[in-house]
């Protein structure tokens, strides 16, 4: 046997194994841009919770700790009427992150002349849509039971959750992202009053971060 | 030096089958539709293939419906991944011995 066909032999072995069981398409710019998504809606939310003068809502007694995202635990603000604005603009930033990651996945794809749904992507958005899914609907269950301190921490350890379960089968280096979501959520369920600051540094900074390094190792 | 040569496993001399085989190592199962994207061959030629592979009981064939499509899916035996495995060994082997001439 000669030593190219060896070598060939080899590849094609790894091409495969990779290939077939790990989604690769996912590209870092993605990561990078919800990261930015995600900065500016924190920035607008803090806009909009600083400008408003903090107010005890009528319906929640002043000893509730409904207390705000950045201020610390003895500071009370109302979401009354800003409950809803802000509720948005997670759903915008969401939404701006999905589609973005789902076009810059399928432009990569074809530049690889790969397909985009297929076993392995079905299984990654399986293996993360379980906790994400989980992560979902306990955040509106906290928010209908005005835990709000608890908002920020469950986002980010279900999110850590899921990117760590989805580690499997794509890139592994989402699982050290997911990792540190996972901490960061931890913490910040310890730091009752400071939600948008840590939310800021799991979905924006962080994302950023982990994006850049993505894109320097795998994209170009 | 003597070459293992017998140790390489003849059923996985073709390309195609090694890599059928090599994907079905990292995949619980793999279906064969995927399969055939996967490797960008033919129906017929993915087909033969997989027979031959499944005659050496490298491999079992799962045959089930997925609403009113009949899906065909494979996973390896564990011969099949032993047999892989001595493969990869020899294929060292090999490079080892190459790496000293």
């Amino acid at each position: 046997m000669e030593d190219k066909e060896l070598q060939t032999e080899l590849a094609s072995i790894r091409s495969m194994m990779e290939r077939s069981s790990r989604f690769i398409s996912l590209s870092g710019l993605s990561g990078i841009l919800a990261g930015v998504y995600a900065l500016v809606g924190a920035a607008v939310a803090a806009f909009i919770i600083y400008s408003n003068k903090p107010q005890i809502s009528p319906d929640i007694t002043a000893n509730t700790p409904v207390n705000g995202l950045f201020y610390g635990r003895n500071y009370t603000f109302s979401l009354h009427g800003y409950d809803v604005l802000l509720m948005l603009i997670a759903a915008a930033v969401l939404t701006a992150s999905v589609v973005t990651g789902i076009y810059l996945s399928i432009r990569k794809a074809k530049q690889k002349g790969q397909s985009v749904w297929n076993n392995s992507s079905r299984l990654l958005v399986y293996n993360a849509g379980i906790p994400l899914f989980t992560g979902g609907l306990m955040v509106i269950i906290l928010l209908s039971q005005y835990h709000f301190n608890l908002v920020t921490p469950a986002m980010l350890i279900f999110y850590g959750l899921a990117l760590v379960s989805a580690s499997n089968f794509t890139f592994s280096d989402v699982k050290y992202l997911g990792l540190m979501d996972i901490a960061l959520g931890l913490i910040s369920a310890c730091l009752p009053g400071y939600g948008l600051l840590f939310w800021s540094l799991g979905f924006g900074v962080l994302h950023i971060i982990y994006g850049s390094m993505m894109y320097l190792k795998y994209d170009r | 030096m003597k070459i293992p040569f017998e140790k390489l496993d003849k059923a996985f001399e073709n390309r195609v089958r090694l890599q059928i085989m090599s994907v079905l190592m990292v995949n619980e199962r793999y279906d064969f539709n995927s399969l055939k994207e996967l490797l960008a061959i033919t129906d017929g030629n993915l087909a033969s293939h997989l027979k031959a592979l499944e005659k050496e009981e490298y491999i079992l064939v799962n045959k089930s419906f997925l609403g009113r499509k009949p899906n065909t899916s494979y996973s390896a035996t564990d011969n099949g991944k032993k047999a892989f495995k001595l493969h990869l060994d020899a294929l060292e082997q090999f490079i080892k011995q190459q790496k000293q001439q």
